[in-house]
């Protein structure tokens, strides 16, 4: 055997790739039904408590804070482990793909939040004095004069981070969702060979390189003309 | 003449530091009065307690007759009838000229685009840049963005227009265009608190001149009798060092 026949054989076994795609399919759906509820969720309710935030009333303040530092904190892992097994002690039982949806959607929110947070503070004080001078008020500065500004410098730093927390969605692997990773470790297992692996690999790549370019496209619309 | 601007005892701190410590003054319809002083005096903090951008500490601010510290009064609704423009112009990067100009036409009035439009347009001709109205912010000089700020203001009909040196981030060749849109204003009647040290401005266009300095007025008269014989002091210093 040559060398790139022994490499065929263990990563991209045409037989096995032939046996397992179905599977490596119904994992994508899986994973782009959760990623994109994950990015919905995630990024409103960072949104949210970022406005929320903006009207800087410290008793709410003060719990956004810590829900961010904490969620900011945790592995995921960590949190997922913990709702999936913990709950049900309580009498809880949540689905495993609604545990992945609901963990991934408030880490992403903690990041998002911060990141949206930074972009809000990062516009200078004298747009609120402009717009607040001719009467507009606190929301309506925010939604027509700040936020316009503050996301353009927003959009970099979260598509990095929408991506970085979207793709913990292959931790569903530890507590049974039939996503992507899910199903590519199990058919390593089965098979003994690293070629489902390779599959999912490349099924990730399919998956987030147009979630890239998305985000650079988004980036460009926010951009408004400059000298 | 009743006072269109009335400022009552006001005071403001930040912190335990007190910034503004009495300031008593009342500007009537359409007279044109200069605040000068020097840096830290507290010229902008009260410019800015005039439409409580800055929340008073203590006292009384009345616009045209109505309290805008009293818990009934639409605060948002007051600060369209008072215009307010600033040193670094604030105009909103991401909007044109007109955008920028009908935004609170649009937001605060509630009107239709196309009449909201027809104001902008009609306010930008007024500070002689109608043809600039499809203009974003970054291509128009400091000249030009100063005079599109004030378009903004005026759109809303205001009856007082508050300036915080509305020239001194200018280079000195595009300072004659706004101080001639401001003498177009007086003209027409406006009323104008206007906080700068172009004192050639002041003597030839103010009708009064008022000097602040440690957070309190410590004289005001007309240009000739500030300019010409002061009698505090600090005053006769601080005339002394401009004219200089
Ligand atoms: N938001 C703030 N927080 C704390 N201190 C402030 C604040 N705004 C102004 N000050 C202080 O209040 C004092 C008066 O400031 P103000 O800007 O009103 O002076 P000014 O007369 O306009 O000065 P200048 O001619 O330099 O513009 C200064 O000492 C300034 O440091
Ligand atoms: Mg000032």
């Amino acid at each position: 055997m040559t060398g790139l026949e022994r490499f065929q054989d263990a990563f991209l076994k045409p037989e096995l790739i032939e046996r397992y795609w179905p599977d490596i399919v119904s994992g994508i759906a899986v994973t782009l039904q959760i990623a994109v509820a994950v990015v919905v969720t995630g990024l409103a309710l960072g949104l949210f408590l970022a406005v929320i935030r903006s009207y800087r009333i410290r008793l709410l303040n003060l719990p956004i804070i810590v829900f961010v530092d904490i969620f900011r904190a945790l592995p995921p892992l960590v949190v997922i482990l913990i709702v999936y097994f913990g709950l049900p002690n309580l009498g809880i039982n949540i689905p495993g793909f609604a545990v992945l949806w609901l963990v991934l959607s408030l880490v992403l929110a903690a990041f998002a939040e911060e990141i949206f947070w930074s972009g809000i503070v990062s516009v200078r004080k004298g747009q609120w004095d402009a717009a607040r001078s001719t009467g507009l008020d606190h929301w309506q500065t925010l939604t027509s004069v700040i936020l316009p500004q503050a996301i353009r410098i927003c959009v970099p730093p979260l598509t990095n981070r929408t991506i970085a927390v979207t793709k913990n969605t292959a931790l569903g692997t530890v507590i049974g969702v039939g996503e992507i990773m899910n199903q590519g470790t199990s058919a390593m297992s089965l098979s003994g060979n690293a070629t489902p692996l390779m599959m999912a690999a490349v099924a990730y790549v399919v998956i987030f390189v147009p979630v890239v370019a998305l985000g650079s496209w988004i980036e460009r619309r926010f951009a408004w003309k400059r000298a | 003449m009743s006072a269109l601007l009335d400022v009552r005892g006001l005071r403001k701190s930040f912190g335990t530091t007190e910034i503004l410590r009495g300031i008593d003054f009342s500007v009537a319809a359409q007279e044109l009065v200069f605040v000068i002083g020097p840096s830290g005096s507290g010229k902008s903090t009260m410019l800015r307690c005039c439409n409580r951008l800055e929340e008073p500490t203590a006292g009384h601010v009345f616009v045209d007759g109505v309290d805008l510290m009293a818990k009934g009064t639409d605060i948002n609704a007051m600060r369209r009838r008072i215009g307010m423009v600033f040193q670094a112009f604030n105009l909103y990067p991401h909007m044109t000229a007109l955008g920028n100009v009908t935004l609170a036409l649009r937001k605060v009035l509630g009107k239709g685009r196309e009449e909201a439009e027809a104001i902008g347009i009609a306010a930008l001709d007024r500070v002689g840049l109608k043809e600039k109205a499809g203009n974003y912010p970054s291509e128009l000089s400091g000249g030009q963005q100063q005079r599109v700020a004030i378009a903004r203001a005026l759109s809303l009909e205001p009856k007082i227009m508050l300036f915080d040196e509305p020239t001194s981030a200018l280079d000195p060749e595009l300072v004659g265009a706004v101080l001639g849109v401001m003498r177009d204003l007086k003209e027409a009647g406006m009323t104008m608190v206007v906080v700068s040290h172009e004192m050639r401005f002041a003597r030839d266009a103010a009708d009064r001149i008022v000097f602040m300095a440690d957070g309190q007025i410590l004289e005001q008269g007309s240009p000739a009798e500030i300019f010409g014989n002061p009698q505090n002091p600090r005053t006769r210093d601080f005339v002394g060092e401009l004219s200089r």
